[in-house]
């Protein structure tokens, strides 16, 4: 497939910038997978789930460090295996009308009520998903919704084992919630925004580091409310991105004031908030940020400031860290830091028997512990560090959290 | 004076045209002019002696000193004659040369017409014979005549004299100052003393410019001497506050700001879209001054050329870091003093502390002066005062020159060599050492470190806009040592492998707080919450007793262009064009104050000791014993 090996090309490149970027990007690859994908007469499930984790097995290895490909192809996986479940139960009832009519005593080990597809679904649903409050009381509302479907597919399971239009229906479906993940990726940044008359008072003074799309949005509404605020930006070195973001404050109208990295300490304690994005939300509630962000972290807990991170739910990584400062960090060329031309000398291999006296290091991310964020807000809503693996559960099957064993092994 | 009196009209004009061009007649001059100034001197003892310690500056006084000042009759009586000697009290006529100059002013400053009013009531006969030209005795029209005055001597011509105007009021605003400071210094001593034990110096031959001649010359010329009778010196009295920034001057004081601005030699515009929180630091447009500076070089002629030096060093940025500006500070102080000659009739105590004194506030005005700085000028006003009376010239100036030298010595020098000598004993084999910035004393102890064959990588830490790692980085790997190059953002990832940080500081305040380079507590920080031991290097002569919590109250800002600059990067222009919008602002901080629980251990020629020890030290070795 040319899309795909373009992608991975472009992933390996570096030349796609932003998580947001990457995952819509992500999502749309994979709906053509899916859609070019041919599909067996049986275990259609299987067949999507094996080609979207081939595909996805290589987009993650061309950047790894880019979680977000990872996190949709989780999600892909997650939402062919809903519509899977949902559609079998569809299915299983179709059979179940057409078994009726053949052996009625049955019914009685089906239980005593007939179970609805939609109860079947429901039920695979919360084998698929870890029980959670919000599943809980979605239990209720949720069969309404399969039900309508199911009686739909009644009609269509009247026409009786014709597999295709099933395998049809499957992919058909598994598009349209692809479709669903790749509009909530784009609203993310709004839906975030809207929350951000809740947390920014007047007269607040905010300070935020280098430049995210999801803090810019934030502002922007909160402005847009005609709160008056004051942002420090500081400026994200070596990237200095937080004059980007400081342009487009200031051509807001917003109160701007741009600050070096190093004042980040001095300026914390007349700081009343800290909002900052994130590269990604790791499971234990760490976030992976542009490099500074551990230092801001720092200072905000030592004046006990809080540090709040936005990130949209496709930021969010099922997997948890393990020495992500080193193992989920890029380090890109030093030419950011110094010039070639000036320490020249300095960095001759030749020189001192093959090894250099002078190394440069530019790390791309930083790790923030969980315990140095005091809240979430992602487009469901806040969320406290700690709960924020419920929250990921509730979009990634435990199954997909490891792609590659999976791979190899169905291979 | 009687018998003077009959010389003033001819030493008046001549005085004048003597100020401006050529120094040798002058000399004539100057010699009457020291009696005046030390009776001034005198008589303003009379006055509360303000305990004026070089550093601090007594603070403003109540209102109701300056309400008494205008009945302080003795003093004015006795200035006439000061006038009429033709080389008046360096103070009074330059102060009315500021009249002149900002004649706008005149009207809106109540003190001032007040004090005004009274001269021109009571000396306008005086005056008028001085002049030969009329004066009118309303009140209100006396700084219209004075700039008529001004104007008409000017343009009589006195030949070369006629200065360009701003040049003029320019340097008499100098004179103002300078004279201000000498009659500050002499209420000091004559507080201290009791009386003025004058030690008759021989008047000094013409051919060397006595900085005290040059001084008097623009406050004695012509036009304005009759116009400042006793009303100057209560002026002046009044203004003593002012004469020189004080070194934690709040700059959002705008009625100080303005009086400041008015005396300032180095011409600083305000930086526009300052930070609201940083209001009461000056910031000034950078780059403007240098060039002002230089083309007034020629009448700057109070400020000793080495000092003139050094002062465009610091405004340029070309001389940086606490221990080199103070010693190029104190280097070019002892040039002052070896081409200082006392000025007949003074004494060099009293003289050389306001001429120290002059080319301290010329610092300052270049750049705010560094706690180390402070405490070296404090030392060094300590020596001057404390001379013996009976010291000839040549001994006091040699006595006061190797005092320079063994406080370069003693307390930077051989200090850094003992702490060298104490860090390197922390260094261990295999360590990874960590440092920000390029701290003189700690690039000391790696190189030493290094000589003794230990084993160590370094990890430069660098930051905007300065980078001033990359010299660090740069000297380090010439000399063989293993470096990591790298920037403070990521500091938290290069923790993990540090064992131990190694930190400079410009001052260590009495509760501990670490006054340092901006990013200096973000390092300690990192390394604090990584468990890694935190050791600031520090002389303890840049102890000081204040206390500070934040980074805000006091702090010095840069440039903010070089915020929206970034050097060496030419893709990244952002900014460009929108710095002068009106909602963004750019802080460019100096310098931060880490707390004292980020740092372990204090290492110090004194040995190594906690930052809770720091008010002891301060205590025990207490100022006098460093000072002295």
């Amino acid at each position: 497939m040319p899309d795909v090996s373009d992608f991975i090309l472009k992933l390996q490149r570096r030349r796609i910038e932003g998580s947001h970027a990457t995952a819509r990007q992500t999502a749309e690859l994979l709906r053509s997978v899916i859609s070019q994908t041919r599909m067996p007469y049986t275990n259609q499930a299987a067949a999507l789930l094996d080609a979207v984790r081939a595909v996805g097995e290589q987009l993650i290895a061309a950047n790894p460090v880019e979680l977000a490909v990872g996190n949709i192809v989780r999600r892909v996986l997650h939402i062919i295996r809903e519509e899977d479940l949902s559609s079998s139960a569809v299915s299983f009832e179709g059979l179940m009308i057409s078994e009726k009519s053949d052996d009625e005593d049955d019914a009685d080990h089906k239980g005593g009520p007939v179970l609805s597809a939609a109860a079947v679904a429901a039920a695979a649903r919360s084998t698929l998903r870890p029980r959670s409050l919000q599943t809980l009381l979605e239990d209720g509302p949720l069969p309404a919704a399969p039900s309508k479907s199911s009686s739909a597919g009644d009609s269509e399971g009247k026409s009786k084992s014709d597999k295709s239009a099933v395998g049809k229906r499957l992919k058909h479906s598994v598009i349209e919630a692809i479709n669903l993940l790749i509009e909530e990726i784009d609203d993310c940044y709004e839906d975030i925004s809207e929350q951000a008359v809740e947390h920014i008072h007047q007269n607040e003074v905010i300070l935020t580091l280098g430049r995210s799309k999801t803090v810019k949005e934030f502002l922007y509404a909160a402005k847009q409310k005609n709160r008056s605020f004051r942002v420090f930006v500081a400026e994200g070195a070596p990237r200095y991105q937080g004059h980007v973001l400081a342009k487009e404050l200031i051509q807001k109208g917003l109160e701007t004031t741009v600050i070096t990295d190093s004042a980040i300490f001095a300026m914390i304690s007349r700081v009343n908030m800290v909002i900052v994005g994130a590269h990604a939300i790791m499971a234990n509630g760490g976030v992976i940020a542009p490099v500074g962000m551990n230092m801001l972290a720092l200072a905000a807990q030592r004046h006990a400031v809080p540090f709040v991170v936005v990130a949209g739910s496709h930021k969010l990584c099922p997997l948890y860290p393990h020495n992500p400062e080193v193992l989920l960090n890029e380090l890109k060329s030093p030419s950011d830091l110094i010039d070639f031309g000036e320490f020249s000398d300095c960095m001759d291999f030749g020189a001192h028997g093959g090894a250099p006296l002078m190394h440069v290091v530019n790390p791309t991310f930083d790790y923030v512990p969980p315990n140095l964020v005091s809240l979430f807000i992602t487009d469901t809503g806040g969320h406290n560090a700690a709960h924020m693996y419920k929250l990921i559960a509730d979009y990634y099957s435990a199954d997909d959290l490891v792609i590659k064993r999976k791979s190899t092994s169905s291979n | 004076m009687d018998l003077r009196r009959p010389n003033r009209p001819v030493i008046g004009p001549k005085v004048r045209q003597v100020g401006f061009v050529t120094p040798d007649s002058a000399a004539a001059t100057s010699s009457s002019s020291i009696p005046a100034v030390s009776a001034a001197a005198a008589a303003s003892a009379g006055s509360p002696p303000s305990s004026l310690s070089p550093v601090m500056i007594p603070p403003p006084r109540h209102p109701s000193t300056e309400m008494s000042n205008p009945h302080f009759h003795p003093v004015g009586s006795y200035n006439p004659s000061e006038q009429i000697l033709g080389s008046p009290p360096a103070l009074s006529p330059s102060r009315s040369s500021r009249f002149d100059a900002d004649g706008s002013d005149f009207g809106g400053d109540d003190d001032e017409s007040v004090a005004l009013s009274g001269v021109g009531g009571g000396m306008t006969p005086k005056s008028s014979l001085l002049m030969c030209q009329p004066v009118t005795k309303t009140a209100p029209l006396v700084s219209e005549t004075r700039k008529r005055d001004s104007n008409a001597s000017k343009g009589k011509g006195e030949g070369p004299s006629a200065a360009p105007k701003e040049k003029l009021t320019k340097a008499e605003r100098r004179a103002t100052q300078e004279a201000q400071r000498a009659a500050k210094a002499a209420a000091k001593e004559a507080a201290a003393a009791g009386g003025a034990p004058s030690v008759s110096k021989q008047p000094k031959p013409a051919t060397k410019p006595a900085t005290q001649q040059k001084k008097d010359i623009p406050s004695g010329s012509g036009p304005l001497q009759p116009l400042a009778p006793s009303g100057s010196i209560e002026k002046k009295q009044g203004k003593k506050e002012v004469a020189a920034p004080h070194p934690r001057m709040q700059f959002d004081d705008m009625t100080k700001v303005g009086k400041l601005k008015k005396r300032a030699v180095v011409n600083q515009s305000e930086a526009r879209n300052r930070v609201e929180l940083f209001r009461h630091l000056p910031q000034y447009e950078h780059g403007t001054q240098l060039p002002d500076l230089e083309s007034k070089f020629f009448q700057l002629d109070l400020i000793h050329p080495s000092v003139y030096q050094v002062g465009l060093q610091f405004l340029s940025d070309k001389i940086s870091g606490g221990n080199a500006r103070c010693i190029a500070m104190l280097l070019a102080f002892k040039e002052v003093i070896q081409d200082y000659t006392t000025p007949p009739e003074k004494t060099l105590t009293r003289d050389l502390g306001a001429k120290v004194g002059s080319c301290v506030s010329f610092l300052i005005e270049c750049r705010p002066l560094s706690v180390s700085m402070g405490n070296a000028i404090r030392f060094l006003k300590n020596r001057i005062s404390s001379l013996p009376h009976n010291l000839s010239d040549k001994e006091a100036k040699s006595r006061l020159q190797s005092d320079i030298d063994r406080f370069i010595n003693e307390k930077i020098i051989i200090a850094s060599k003992a702490i060298v000598e104490h860090g390197v004993s922390k260094i261990r084999d295999g360590d990874v050492l960590l440092t920000y910035g390029s701290p003189s004393v700690v690039e000391s102890i790696f190189a030493y470190a290094h000589g003794i064959k230990k084993n160590f990588r370094v990890v430069v830490v660098d930051s905007r806009p300065k980078h001033e790692g990359q010299g660090l980085l740069r000297r380090l790997v010439e000399r063989g040592i293993h470096c990591t190059y790298t920037h403070l953002n990521a500091v938290s990832y290069v923790m993990h492998e540090v064992t131990r940080v190694f930190l400079g500081a410009s001052s260590v305040l009495s509760n501990g707080t670490v006054y340092s380079r901006v990013g200096t507590a973000c390092v300690a920080m990192v390394a604090h919450a990584f468990r890694v031991p935190v050791l600031v290097c520090c002389e303890a002569y840049k102890f000081h007793e204040r206390v500070q919590l934040d980074s805000i109250c006091s702090n010095e800002l840069g440039d903010p262009d070089a915020i929206s600059k970034v050097s060496g990067r030419k893709d990244l222009n952002y900014l460009d064009g929108w710095a002068q919008n009106e909602n963004i602002q750019l802080l460019n901080l100096k310098y931060d104050a880490t707390p004292s629980d980020y740092v372990s251990v204090l290492v110090t020629e004194q040995g190594m000791l906690p930052p809770t020890s720091v008010p002891v030290i301060i205590r025990e070795y207490g100022i006098e014993r460093l000072w002295t």
